[in-house]
């Protein structure tokens, strides 16, 4: 074994450059596929907690059947005995009610489709991130009646500015159509387009006065952190039997899927990685037997036999994967160790991201067992790659090495 | 005693429809201690005989037998084994593993029939030293010429201690000082220690030193003489 060792190593250094190319190729594949994986958990994470900042928070209440189509007769029931209750829950850190309405928002040039949020200023900006995405005027820092914050897609969309007026239609419980006059307040920009140009606030006592009703639909809570959401969540729905309490997973479920979804992708792309060094290996090895296909044929004429030769391929096989892949590892951790920190700005791609909902910064992060599974992926490849050449190997005949001429 | 026995052996080689009879009818005994030259015109089937008497090539016809042992049937591991115990092999080249040195490739064949590394170093030193290349142990193949190279695959053979050393045209590569250089050394070998050589050549220096000579033309023993 330790000649054979001897042996394939320095037979993987008679051909130097070429051995490097694919040492190289395997150290830039593991790198390459680490970091994408790594990128792409950062990514995900980015997107959870953004969402979890700026819209949903981490558990909501609702009425029992509001979820089901989001009529707006389904209000929360006993809004008062239900802020007691959320008030003394030692979980809740913070807390919003929130009225949902859907109308259409009217500029003198345009309509759109909107869901109208109205908010308590306070409690709101405890619990989301709402005021800080103001990009012109204020969150609603207004002595006036009927202040809207609008997002800067749409104000683009309405053509309509700081101080513009707009029309705000929607039904009341009883379908009753209601309208009302407001100003813009403020706009703001999430990192998603797409919200933004879905979405309105208004504040609660304005709605009330026009729906002369005081109700919610839904009250948004923070937990002290994302590992206390699961206990806060347990706790309040055994206190809270006749409302619907969900966490951020189900209200949600895409945005907790998508790791799941990101791994079978993920899974797929190292796959392929994997492939393509296959071949390089297996092309590398193969030219290797090629070459030396006199000196092995002399090897079974002296007598070595079948294994032993196999072994002497396979394990020059595995030695070219096992320079390059701790390399490659090495460099991978490494790069995320860097980035990690310093997050990788993309702000020069950032508008095209920023539809679907990415941040400009991505962090990357990758779950030590990848590292493991990487391992073991590269010396299931590897010894697969190493079969054929081996096998090719066997196929000489020892008369090969005797017919030199 | 016989160490190799060939019976009316036989090679027939078919190409799509060409068919060429390389070896016809070689009834051929070599005792213990022979020094036996194969000679013949190229072509006339020399090294084909050698080859199925090493159990490297397949039998079309006729027998071999090694020591007593017919090798007829053996499969393609068994043969490989067999070899390993019993038959030391001289190629024209390719006969190093370049990688190693030439003490290396020395131990090797001994490392492949499970000898001790005490007995491998031992061994291999003293066989180098026979062939006068004592001071060559640690030297890579590539740095040897080509007749220290022939002397190394010689020691390497020796090393197994085999029945017998096969060598199909050990010389072909060699200029004429090496050439009778390494004869001297095969030669001293074969009368020293009574190992039984049997080679092939077309070189007059080499005949003049054999002590049998087995002519072949087309196949077949045409003279055998032993001087
Ligand atoms: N693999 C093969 N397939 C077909 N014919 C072959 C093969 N090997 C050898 N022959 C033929 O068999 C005959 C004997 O060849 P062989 O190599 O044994 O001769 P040789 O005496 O060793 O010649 P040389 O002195 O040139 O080495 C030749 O006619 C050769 O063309
Ligand atoms: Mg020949």
């Amino acid at each position: 074994m330790k000649t054979t060792l001897k042996i394939a190593w320095r037979n993987i250094w008679r051909t130097p450059l070429r051995s490097l190319i694919v040492i190289g190729s395997i150290v830039l594949g593991i790198w390459a596929g680490i970091f994408v994986v790594a990128f792409c958990y950062g990514l995900n994470k980015q997107r959870t907690t953004s969402s979890i900042e700026s819209a949903i928070s981490h558990i909501q209440i609702h009425h029992p059947e509001f979820r089901q189509n989001f009529e707006g007769k389904f209000v929360l029931e006993e809004p008062k005995a239900l802020k007691e209750t959320l008030e003394n829950e030692e979980g809740v850190k913070a807390y919003a009610f929130r009225s949902l309405l859907f109308g259409m928002i009217n500029s003198p040039i345009k309509s759109n489709g909107v869901q109208i949020i109205g908010v308590h200023k306070d409690e709101e900006k405890k619990v989301t991130n709402l005021h800080s995405k103001i990009t012109a005027g204020t969150y609603f820092e207004t002595k006036r009646k009927n202040a809207i914050l609008i997002g800067e897609a749409l104000a683009e969309k309405l053509k309509v500015r700081l101080r513009s007026k707009v029309v705000l239609t929607f039904q009341d419980q009883e379908n009753n159509i209601i309208s009302g006059a407001f100003r813009v307040c403020g706009i703001f920009k999430t990192q998603y387009t797409k919200y933004d140009e879905n979405h309105v606030f208004i504040q609660n006592k304005d709605l009330h006065r026009l729906l002369k009703t005081e109700s919610y639909h839904q009250a948004a809570l923070l937990s002290h952190s994302l590992e206390d959401v699961d206990e806060t969540t347990h706790s309040l729905e055994s206190k809270l039997k006749n409302y619907d309490v969900k966490d951020w997973k189900r209200i949600s479920p895409e945005l907790a899927y998508a790791d799941e979804v990101m791994e079978t992708w993920l899974f797929l792309i190292m796959i392929i990685i994997m492939l393509a060094l296959i071949f390089g290996i297996i092309n590398t090895m193969l030219m290797a037997v090629f070459e030396r296909r006199k000196e092995l044929g002399m090897l079974m004429a002296i007598g070595m036999n079948k294994s032993k030769v196999f072994m002497l391929i396979l394990t020059e096989t595995l030695l070219l994967s096992l320079v390059g892949a701790p390399s490659g590892m090495l460099l991978g951790a490494l790069t995320i160790k860097i980035t990690s920190q310093t997050g990788i700005d993309l702000s020069v791609v950032g508008d095209g991201l920023q539809s679907v909902g990415l941040g400009n910064i991505i962090y990357p992060v990758i779950d030590p067992w990848f590292y493991a599974f990487i391992s073991i992926l590269v010396f299931v490849f590897t010894l697969i790659s190493a079969i054929y050449p081996s096998k090719k190997a066997l196929k000489l005949k020892p008369t090969e090495a005797i017919r030199t001429l | 005693m016989e160490i190799i026995k060939t019976k009316n052996l036989s090679k027939l080689y078919k190409n799509n429809e060409l068919e060429v009879l390389a070896v016809d009818g070689v009834s051929l005994s070599i005792r213990q201690g022979e020094f036996t030259a194969i000679v013949g015109p190229s072509g006339s089937g020399k090294t084909t005989l050698l080859n199925m008497i090493g159990g490297l090539d397949a039998i079309s016809d006729g027998s071999v037998e090694i020591a007593g042992t017919n090798i007829n049937s053996m499969n393609e591991n068994e043969l490989i084994d067999f070899r390993l115990k019993n038959i030391g092999f001289v190629f024209q080249a390719y006969n190093l593993i370049p990688v190693l040195t030439a003490k290396e490739n020395v131990e090797f064949i001994m490392l492949l029939q499970g000898i001790s590394p005490e007995e491998r170093k031992k061994r291999s030193e003293e066989l180098l030293t026979q062939v006068g290349l004592e001071d060559k142990f640690n030297v890579r193949p590539n740095q040897l010429s080509g007749g220290q190279q022939q002397r190394v695959a010689v020691a390497r053979a020796l090393a197994s201690r085999p029945r017998f050393i096969l060598a199909d045209e050990p010389t072909a590569n060699l200029d004429s000082q090496s050439t009778s250089k390494l004869l001297d050394i095969m030669a001293e070998m074969n009368k020293k220690e009574n190992i039984t050589f049997l080679f092939s050549t077309h070189d007059q220096r080499v005949i003049d030193k054999a002590r049998r000579i087995v002519t072949i033309e087309d196949g077949k023993i045409i003279s055998d003489e032993v001087r």
